[in-house]
């Protein structure tokens, strides 16, 4: 392979990753209105979106709210929906761990599925690449992504605000979530994890402080990581 | 039911730490350590595993908590499901349930 310049780097990260806009621009439009017809100020609904940078742990914690769910439970179940942001790392640290502290700190933050996504195939799929060039590719793969994240999200929260707040959102947060659910069902183990889980959260319906959800929540991941087993069922 | 009851700013800067230290975790602290695989192999389902949950009771039962909920909306998750699953596209999916939704919110008048 021919030594790739930094520039043609920076910009192949960033042609990668401009399909996922499509992706990224309607879910943060989504959260955005929701977030502002749940009675979130601008302020509040920007917070969340630049602070914590992760649709589905904001709709949870915005559901749960909404609910007025005891925040260690709206905490503990967004942060639970963020856990596969520790795989992430680890799959990340053998490629970008010897970088500086800051350049790991940065990249952290900008740690979305997109940018995982991308930057590991391409790292698998060319490991001769520099550390200077991964990051670069990294780099170039998030500047399309996160300003459509929090401008959609202004848009949105905008838009939100001119919306009348009688307007029945009461299914349109659920739909949403099964909106990312179904695409996720890719093998066997997965939709098992999501049964077990649907039915243990049913039957447990009379646990206090929604802690039936963390329940659920751990039972449908030991199944999924059980039929995995049993199956061979690698994702 | 307002989210604005909540301690919005609380729930947003420790969600935010908390998520941060979940992506930095083995990047900045860890090095090239890995997980091990039993622990990686849960992970991989935490998202299956945590929103059903989250989603099932809203969607199966009305707002008393107490009856089904009414046939069209009903209708209108398992679709949503459905296209999700089978197109893999999360937009498509979105789409024709926000179709759905609105067309109960107009039939509702």
């Amino acid at each position: 392979m021919a030594v790739a310049s930094t520039k043609s780097v920076y910009w192949r990260g960033f042609r990668d990753s401009v399909p996922f806009i499509i992706v990224v621009l309607p879910f943060a439009l989504v959260f955005g209105v929701l977030a502002t017809e749940a009675g979130l100020n601008l302020s509040q609904v920007m917070g969340f979106s630049v602070v914590v940078i992760a649709g589905a742990a904001q709709l949870t914690a915005l559901q749960l709210m909404s609910e007025n769910a005891p925040t260690i439970v709206i905490l503990a179940s967004a942060l639970a929906v963020n856990l596969r942001m520790a795989m992430y790392s680890a799959s990340l640290a053998p490629h970008l761990g010897p970088a500086s502290l800051w350049k790991r700190a940065f990249v952290s933050y900008l740690l979305v599925d997109q940018s995982f996504a991308l930057a590991s195939l391409k790292y698998e799929a060319e490991p001769e690449m520099t550390l200077s060039l991964k990051l670069t590719y990294f780099f170039g793969v998030i500047s399309p992504i996160v300003p459509v994240w929090y401008g959609f999200t202004y848009v949105g929260a905008v838009l939100g605000s001119a919306i009348p707040s009688d307007f029945g959102i009461e299914l349109a947060v659920p739909i949403a979530f099964i909106a990312l659910i179904g695409p996720a069902l890719r093998t066997v183990a997965h939709v098992i994890a999501a049964l077990v889980s649907v039915v243990a959260v049913l039957l447990l319906a009379w646990v206090p402080y929604n802690l039936d959800l963390i329940i659920a929540g751990l039972l449908g991941m030991m199944a999924g990581a059980r039929v995995e087993l049993l199956l061979d069922d690698k994702p | 039911m307002s989210a604005a009851d909540a301690p919005v700013w609380v729930i947003i800067v420790i969600l935010g730490v908390g998520t941060f230290t979940l992506r930095f975790s083995f990047l900045g602290l860890l090095g090239d350590r890995v997980l091990p695989d039993w622990v990686l192999r849960h992970l991989r389902y935490t998202v299956v595993a945590i929103l059903p949950a989250l989603v099932a009771p809203l969607v199966i039962w009305s707002r008393d908590g107490k009856t089904l909920n009414e046939p069209g909306s009903l209708i209108v998750a398992i679709t949503t499901l459905a296209v999700g699953y089978w197109t893999k596209s999360t937009n498509l999916a979105i789409a024709v349930g926000g179709f759905g939704l609105a067309f109960l919110l107009i039939m509702q008048g």
